[in-house]
């Protein structure tokens, strides 16, 4: 689903490079947590599976596509097939819980008739079913990243991306969001996890890769957050 | 579509200012525009017209003028100096058609032309100019029979319209060149609003903009609203511009400048409706092409 061969990417006016030489493979239906330090590469890794960028050197394949010679033009369609979700949410502070969720459809040009089902199933689907009048600034943390969730999981993606998503959350609600994007890896969605929170990666045994100064150091099956292999 | 127009309707009504300084530069740089297209076509009508009735009068020396050519002082141009002179227009090829007028006739003439006027009285007939009136095949090869006949014995001056068109066609030019570079610099003027319009919108649009891109908006669906914003102040400031126009055409040329100079050939409705034409077509590019540039490099699409 996701490959990266020899990849490299630095950014303009360094010399340091973001990734150095990253050879990785995440097959359909995985669930990976990208963990190390700040600045080890870990949302560039992302970012350049979102295509925002070109590697400097390398090749990557995403569901499928070259991305590193993917032309401007097909990027949106690139990006409907991966969902993304960040730290900070970005929801939409004046529109509804309903409306922010079914934005991300009506922008790509769904019908009506579809928004007005699959908004309500998603919004089920992330416990947020009693809130889709709400306002952002009505819910709690957990509750605004559940809805930014839906918002990157109503297309059904076949990849979602996840970029510190407890990052401003605390442990009990963080538990919460990481059952929900268990549950939706397991309807077949390949999930990538960048994260700090080393108690989750512990916890839920997953594939973890490491990063440090752009090198991977560590790709373990079923590992844990400290240890190396 | 819906998504597009309300965005739009939204977006004109967020730069309710901004978009009227858009419509009154547009309104104000396109009638400009236009009405130098018009000038630019009433400016040729003219010239077709005079120039294509240009002749050459070769005036004689006579015993009254004192003044230059070739005359013998105190003297008329002799039998043999007409002759001479006559049959030197005569095997230009370029003539039409020459004919001679006495002073008698010149007088008469002058008489005509300022009848009702004093200085109808201020020239007797014996001050009148014996002359030869000639009519060339195409108008505006003179200068060969000019130089010619310049020249020649018993010739006071040789006066072709040229020397009086010229300079007014110059002064004219000028005049609708200067119309035209100033609207153009008003049109850059509203390149340049809309080009900041845009800016300012992607500002208060961010976040919206940043989540369309990350969840696959097409480029043209997140310009789409850009894009109908600027145009339809673009169209607006066109409308107005050429129904400035039209108006002006009316008041100016066929209510007034018709009636007063009838012997003049005027600009109508064609050449109206063709500046209007270039008006709308200037107003699309002009809309398109500054939103197109500056949402490529502020929206990242």
């Amino acid at each position: 689903m996701i490959k990266f061969e020899e990849v490299s990417r630095i950014y303009d006016g360094q010399t340091r490079a973001a990734l150095a030489n990253v050879n990785v493979e995440i097959d359909k239906g995985e669930f990976v947590f990208l963990v190390g330090g700040s600045g080890s590469g870990k949302s560039t890794m992302l970012k350049l599976v979102m295509r925002e960028f070109r590697p400097t050197t390398g090749r990557i394949y995403v569901a499928g596509r070259d991305v590193a010679t993917l032309p401007e033009r097909k990027i949106p369609a690139l990006r409907r097939e991966i969902g993304m979700v960040s730290q900070d949410f970005r929801l939409l502070p004046g529109k509804t819980v309903f409306e922010n969720v079914a934005f991300a459809l009506q922008v790509i040009g769904k019908p009506r008739s579809l928004i007005r089902k699959v908004v309500p199933d998603t919004l089920e689907l992330v416990g947020l079913g009693d809130k889709s009048d709400r306002r952002p600034d009505e819910l709690s943390g957990g509750e605004q990243q559940r809805v930014a969730i839906a918002r990157a999981f109503v297309n059904h993606p076949k990849i979602l991306l996840a970029d510190e998503p407890t990052g401003n959350l605390d442990p009990e609600t963080s538990v919460g969001i990481m059952r929900l994007l268990d549950r939706i890896n397991r309807s077949e969605t390949t999930v990538v996890m960048a994260t700090h929170d080393w108690a989750m990666v512990d916890q839920m045994r997953k594939r973890v890769i490491e990063l440090e100064n752009g090198h991977v150091v560590r790709d373990q099956e079923r590992g844990i957050y400290g240890a190396r292999a | 579509m819906r998504h597009a127009l309300s965005e739009t309707w939204s977006g004109l009504k967020r730069n309710v200012g901004i978009t009227l300084a858009v419509i009154m530069t547009m309104w104000v740089s396109l009638s400009l525009f236009g009405a130098g297209l018009i000038a630019a076509q009433q400016v040729d009508l003219l010239k077709d017209q005079w120039y294509d009735k240009i002749e050459i009068t070769v005036y004689l020396c006579t015993a009254k003028l004192q003044t230059a050519g070739t005359c013998d002082p105190g003297q008329d141009a002799t039998q043999e100096q007409k002759d001479q002179i006559r049959s030197a227009i005569e095997a230009n090829p370029q003539v039409q058609q020459v004919w001679y007028e006495t002073k008698p006739e010149a007088y008469e003439q002058f008489q005509q032309v300022f009848a009702g006027s004093s200085i109808k009285d201020s020239l007797s007939v014996d001050e009148m100019q014996d002359s030869f009136r000639v009519k060339l095949v195409d108008p505006k090869k003179y200068d060969a029979l000019v130089e010619q006949v310049k020249v020649m014995r018993g010739v006071q001056k040789v006066q072709d319209l040229h020397q009086i068109l010229d300079p007014v066609f110059k002064w004219l030019g000028a005049l609708q060149w200067g119309t035209i570079v100033l609207s153009v610099l008003l049109l850059l003027a509203a390149a340049f609003q809309i080009s900041t319009t845009i800016r300012m919108a992607t500002f208060t649009r961010g976040r919206e903009i940043g989540i369309m891109r990350l969840v696959g908006a097409s480029n043209f669906y997140i310009m789409g609203p850009f894009l109908l914003e600027s145009l339809i102040a673009a169209l607006i400031g066109a409308v107005l511009a050429s129904g400035t126009l039209v108006f002006g055409v009316w008041f100016v040329i066929m209510r007034n400048a018709q009636h007063t100079l009838e012997a003049f050939r005027w600009v109508g409705w064609p050449q109206t409706w063709l500046s209007v034409g270039s008006i709308f077509v200037v107003a699309i590019v002009l809309s398109i092409i500054p939103t197109v540039i500056s949402a490529r490099r502020y929206l990242r699409v």
